[in-house]
């Protein structure tokens, strides 16, 4: 008689990796046992569901983002091949830097965040950016009156960035209600209706951080960081992260020449 | 075969477990994003001959413990969260989306090795170095995993649903 049937064999069973032996053991033994059996074919019929579910994402297309890392990839192999090993040192640093950069920028690091600044901005966008009629209080006609009106409610100067190079035009702003007092949101739409927001708000003096930071609440993506006393953040359900990586960048360069 | 072609083919199985790990598109595919870009960089890691695909799926490991514990979600934003207007991505369908639930569920280590398991079908062997940890270790998660999820599908309460606290 060969050794007990343990739980290990069972699972390897269901995953049909017991060898042919064992394997004919398990059958006898399932044999007179009904609900083991029961369980043991549900772990078959769960993993086959799951595979047939998750199976879809194998024959779609790549996104082109990344492919894009990839060929990136490619591309720093072929010439570090011609280049030789000197060469190369120098090279990786290039175009390694160039994609790891922004990753370094957006400290992966976040510790829980006092001022939950990402999660306000996703809430406003999620609420103001579906907005077909009413999406601002004060449109981009205005945006003279409407500076000056949110700078004068939020006591410190604010501005509505010009990011129209990078596609992306002002529609208005409005005011809104924040822990420490009035916020700011700006919002931007791009000629094929995909929209951005700014949420501005002041912030205590301890929170003096400038670096950027990438947190995703349900599907809206958000850069935020502090400048100053200034609180920013730029949050898209539209764009990748790469794309509003770009634009954080953007705005944190006017904003900082301001 | 030179690594970095092998690489590219094994994006979208990179996706597929993706996916299936922190249950929705973007973020999967952010994920793998990332797992891409410290790949490129740590290529000259990778020893020739052995497992690229294992070493490939340690790695996004690795990226994915980082970010959720740098991102450590507090709690979910639903009850606050307005839905956001769908935009016709309903490419999902209704099991996927019970597994997707299911699947987000269980804890987090169990997770992972049901899903290389099941979606990779590694032997316990690969997904015990994949992960790093003992493959005794392996199969009691993998047990546990399978008794939670079947539970569940079941729509019964797994055995021990004890609230826990997560550090």
């Amino acid at each position: 008689m060969s050794e007990p049937i343990s739980e290990a064999d069972l699972q390897a069973y269901a995953d049909g990796h017991l060898p042919e032996e064992r394997r004919k053991a398990v059958d006898a033994w399932l044999a007179s046992r009904p609900e083991e059996s029961e369980r043991i074919a549900a772990y078959r019929r769960l993993a086959s569901e799951v595979r047939a579910a998750y199976n879809t994402m194998l024959s779609e297309p790549v996104p082109s983002r990344l492919t894009r890392v990839a060929s990136a990839g490619l591309r720093w192999r072929r010439v570090a091949v011609v280049a030789g090993w000197i060469v190369l040192g120098i090279l990786i640093g290039a175009p390694a830097g160039w994609y790891s950069r922004p990753e370094r920028l957006v400290t992966q690091v976040v510790p829980a965040d006092p001022s939950m600044i990402a999660r306000r901005a996703a809430v406003a966008h999620a609420t103001y950016s579906p907005e077909v009629r009413h999406p601002v209080e004060v449109g981009a006609e205005d945006e003279q009156h409407l500076v000056t009106w949110l700078s004068k409610r939020l006591g410190v100067k604010v501005r509505a960035p010009k990011l129209d190079d990078a596609g992306m035009s002002l529609v208005g702003g409005r005011l809104l209600p924040g822990e420490n007092g009035p916020v700011a949101l700006f919002m931007y739409q791009s000629q094929n209706g995909r929209r951005l927001t700014l949420y501005v708000r002041t912030e205590v003096p301890r929170n003096r951080e400038t670096a950027f930071r990438y947190a995703r609440e349900n599907n809206v993506g958000v850069f935020y960081w502090i400048d100053r006393e200034v609180g920013y953040a730029l949050a898209s359900a539209d764009l990748t992260k790469d794309e509003l990586l770009r634009l954080a960048n953007l705005v944190y360069k006017q904003l900082e020449s301001s | 075969m030179d690594e970095a072609k092998r690489l590219v083919e094994l994006i979208p199985r990179l996706r597929r477990y993706a996916r299936a790990l922190v249950g929705e598109r973007a973020s999967a595919d952010d994920l793998v994003q990332d797992t891409l870009e410290r790949a490129w960089t740590k290529l000259h890691l990778y020893r020739r001959g052995t497992d690229l695909r294992a070493w490939l799926f340690t790695v996004m490991h690795n990226v994915h413990v980082n970010r959720v514990r740098a991102t450590r979600p507090v709690d979910p934003l639903e009850d606050e969260m307005p839905e956001l207007a769908q935009r016709g991505t309903q490419a999902d369908g209704l099991l996927v989306r019970d597994l997707d639930r299911a699947i987000a569920r269980l804890p987090a280590d169990q997770r992972s090795v049901l899903l290389l398991v099941t979606l990779e079908e590694m032997s316990y062997e690969e997904v015990a170095r994949t992960l790093g940890i003992p493959i005794g270790t392996v199969m009691s998660r993998l047990s546990r995993a399978r008794e939670k999820l079947r539970a569940m599908m079941l729509g019964q309460t797994p055995p021990s649903t004890k609230l826990k606290l997560v550090k």
